[in-house]
């Protein structure tokens, strides 16, 4: 009997602590917003952190692009040429990358690149009070260290996603023209007819843009949350990987279901 | 620690080239300048049956996009299929042109096939046209075969 207790104790403690941590993040977010005015008058900051999140995942995300699309292009072309129709190599790397997998790999990229180094630098300045110190000098952490980072992730986000897919479409290229051979001009112009700007780019980018909300809102919040010990720190970045990765894999899913419903 | 110049410098060239993949996916990948920004005149047509239709789907002369289906809905008077499609305005098409839905290869998706009539008055924005011709059902194809076959056969047998 008492063992029962315990473990229902153990789930309601569970709950009660999620449910606890869900305010906590969403009234952090707000406060995120409310202080944007005071960093965006500093714009320099969020331009030190883009820096940051953005040109430093740049090779990252620029070299799987490309493998990711070369790929596509040797097993599109695979299964394509079975049924007669290997011309339409370009479509499916554009339509795979700019709907689906830019948005998504650069997203879960991004995450484990710049929302873990967000988590760790938020995390330690916590852990060695710098955060502490910069209110008793009556600046604040939020204006001036939580905010600026997390305009920088979502300003770079978009524009890394966009780089994934552009990288991506030309590794296709390689890989399906030079390569293989597939013919040049249906290649780009059966992708050009098949792929509208409105249904299909705009999504991605509206897509990524999400994502990149998403995953430094995360960061943030899971870095400025830590328990200030090397142990806290570690465990909050690990968490700010998996968690991101897994919102940004079911946010995906939300938002494909709404954009590309068939009609 | 880098210095401001350096920071911003790379910050610039980061933006520049995110920008500019964002162009090249845009202009190259969906060929934003060629169709979508353009004029286009709107005119609808009744079809019995238009079989897996869809919005979207192109409206194309002679094998040239020339448009798009914007809307398809039931009609509850006539009972028939109304389609509205959305036509480019650098092509103009006479008042007598008949619509046909057609399939594009033996698997693939529909579209509005449109054929130039004699009229010398042109379609106009809100006109419908008169002449046109459903999709090809492959049931009623198969049905329509049977039942020749069936008939023949009689006929056969009766002159036996």
């Amino acid at each position: 009997m008492s063992r029962v207790s315990e473990i229902l104790r153990t789930m309601g403690a569970r709950v009660t602590n999620w449910v606890w941590r869900l305010g906590f993040a969403s009234r952090f977010f707000w406060l995120i917003i409310a202080h944007s005015g005071t960093s965006f008058r500093r714009f320099h900051l969020i331009i030190r952190e883009v820096y940051f999140a953005g040109v430093l995942s740049l090779v990252i995300i620029l070299v799987s692009g490309l493998f990711v699309g070369m790929v596509l292009g040797l097993q599109g072309y695979d299964t394509l040429v079975r049924y007669g129709s290997s011309e339409a190599l370009g479509v499916l790397v554009s339509l795979s990358l700019i709907r689906e997998l830019g948005p998504v790999v650069a997203g879960l990229l991004f995450a484990s690149r710049a929302g873990s180094a967000i988590t760790a630098e938020i995390g330690l300045m916590k852990a060695t009070e710098q955060l502490a110190a910069m209110e008793m000098m009556a600046v604040d952490p939020i204006a001036r260290v939580v905010a600026p980072r997390f305009w920088a992730g979502v300003i770079s986000m978009p524009l890394l996603a966009a780089l994934f897919s552009a990288m991506g479409v030309f590794g296709g290229y390689l890989v399906g023209v030079r390569l293989i051979g597939v013919d040049e001009g249906s290649f780009w112009s059966q992708m050009q007819a098949a792929v509208d700007f409105r249904e299909d780019v705009m999504n991605g980018v509206a897509k990524s843009f999400v994502f990149g909300i998403a995953i430094t809102w995360i960061a943030v919040f899971e870095g400025y949350d830590a328990p200030p010990t090397a142990e806290g720190v570690s465990g909050a970045t690990t968490r700010t990987v998996v968690t991101s990765s897994l919102a940004v894999l079911a946010l995906d899913f939300v938002m494909t279901a709404l954009m590309f419903r068939g009609v | 620690m880098m210095s401001r110049k350096e920071l911003d410098l790379w910050v610039g060239v980061f933006v520049a080239i995110g920008i500019g993949a964002l162009l090249f996916l845009s202009m190259k990948v969906a060929n934003l300048s060629s169709f979508s920004a353009s004029e286009t005149y709107q005119i609808k047509a009744k079809f019995d049956n238009i079989g897996g239709l869809k919005p979207r789907a192109p409206v194309k002369a002679a094998g040239v996009v020339v448009g798009r289906v914007s809307d398809v809905h039931f009609d509850n008077v006539t009972f028939e299929a109304a389609v509205t499609f959305l036509v480019d305005a650098r092509y103009q098409f006479p008042r007598d042109t008949s619509a046909k839905i057609l399939t594009s290869g033996l698997l693939g998706e529909q579209y509005i096939g449109l054929s130039a009539g004699g009229d010398s008055v042109n379609l106009k924005t809100g006109d419908t046209l008169k002449i046109t011709q459903s999709a090809v059902v492959l049931e009623n194809l198969i049905s329509q075969f049977l039942y020749s076959k069936a008939a023949d056969g009689g006929t056969n047998d009766n002159k036996k």
